[in-house]
């Protein structure tokens, strides 16, 4: 496997994390399956985040139709690579639907982490051009922290569909699985977002 | 046969207000019905519609996602580990291909073993009629409020008006 010639630059997953929720206010959060939501958990525990433990795939979908029924609600996506290219059709229905409330951020490491870093497609198929080309209205790839920043400040301030495409490095932050049951999760995540109960 | 207007209002009745799905034949006409009122969101599979009923659900909506039952195949995994882990409910209608092995063959294996499959799930499931259907979508609203979890409504041909294909 060839050294990325922007590896020397990028940051991790879970530093890029940090900088996205510094930018955040009360804007609810899917969090895909695997170290994602546990990294997430550790950084920022808030009651707008709702941590997948399984169902690898579908984050976007699940966040398109809470997009879809709160309309007045910011929604974003925290998602990986392995995950959108396991999903990629739902893509086309966000692309078709345009959400104006949907920023969809992915972590590309290029490699399923959670399971010993094998390498996933994303290093080949960018996948950035297969949101634009899909129909997603505002597409970003950054590296660097400040550009990190700085695109989903604009973004959260965007009609979109957004996606912003983060290239990240391999490195897992030491976080373990997300203390919390399922179903509490999403009792409240139903309250932080105002849905009746 | 029951209108697909009057199944659209009954499942209104009981406070579904959220539908996607991916096409059939026999839910052909309860899809144009939705369409026409500007209520339905068409999904590109099936995994893809259970996980936008999730999102929807836990944005305070009732959700119905509407399928054929080779789609249940698909949306195993969600179904699985993310309903029934979290306990997100949603409406399935499921149109039964297959009954009793009339059909095409790619329907013969599902339409022989979903309800089997569905208990083994423990996904709470009932075969609607014109006959018994204010009972039926009482019963789903009911299960869907008590267990907070999927619940599934088999469509046999015939039940509800469709369109010609």
């Amino acid at each position: 496997m060839s050294l990325r010639p922007e590896e020397g630059v990028m940051q991790s997953r879970s530093q890029a994390m940090r900088a996205l929720f510094d930018v955040l206010s009360d804007q609810p959060v899917i969090i895909c399956n695997g170290f994602p939501s546990r990294e997430a958990h550790k950084i920022q525990d808030r009651s707008g985040n709702f941590y997948m433990i399984g169902s690898m795939g579908v984050a976007a979908s699940i966040g398109l139709g809470l997009a879809l029924a709160k309309p007045d609600h910011h929604v974003v996506v925290f998602d990986g690579d392995g995950n959108v290219l396991m999903g990629m059709g739902t893509l086309s229905t966000i692309g078709a639907l345009k959400p104006g409330n949907l920023t969809h951020v992915v972590f590309d490491n290029e490699v399923y982490g959670t399971t010993g870093n094998q390498p996933s497609y994303s290093r080949l198929v960018r996948l950035d051009h297969v949101a634009k080309a899909a129909g997603y209205v505002n597409v970003e790839r950054v590296w660097e922290r400040e550009d990190v920043v700085y695109e989903f400040k604009t973004m959260l301030n965007t009609k979109g569909p957004n996606f912003l495409l983060i290239k990240v490095n391999e490195q897992i932050e030491d976080a373990g699985r997300v203390a919390l049951d399922p179903p509490d999760v999403t009792k409240r995540f139903r309250d932080a977002v105002g849905s009746a109960s | 046969m029951i209108d697909s207007d009057d199944f659209v209002k009954a499942l209104r009745d009981i406070g579904c207000d959220f539908f996607t799905g991916v096409p059939d034949t026999i839910l052909g006409g309860i899809i144009e019905v939705l369409s026409r009122q500007r209520l339905y969101t068409p999904s590109v599979r099936e995994d893809e519609a259970v996980a936008m009923a999730a999102g929807a659900f836990l944005g305070g909506k009732v959700p119905v996602v509407l399928m054929q039952n080779s789609g249940l195949g698909n949306a195993l995994n969600v179904l699985m580990s993310l309903h029934l882990i979290y306990l997100i409910p949603c409406v399935l209608i499921v149109s039964w291909r297959g009954f009793e092995g009339k059909d095409a063959p790619e329907h013969v294996v599902m339409g022989q073993t979903m309800p089997q499959l569905m208990e083994t799930l423990r996904i709470p499931h009932r075969t609607a009629s014109a006959e018994t259907m204010t009972d039926d979508l009482r019963w789903t609203a009911h299960t869907f409020m008590d267990q907070r979890v999927p619940v599934a409504l088999f469509l046999k041909k015939g039940v509800v008006k469709t369109i010609q294909p």
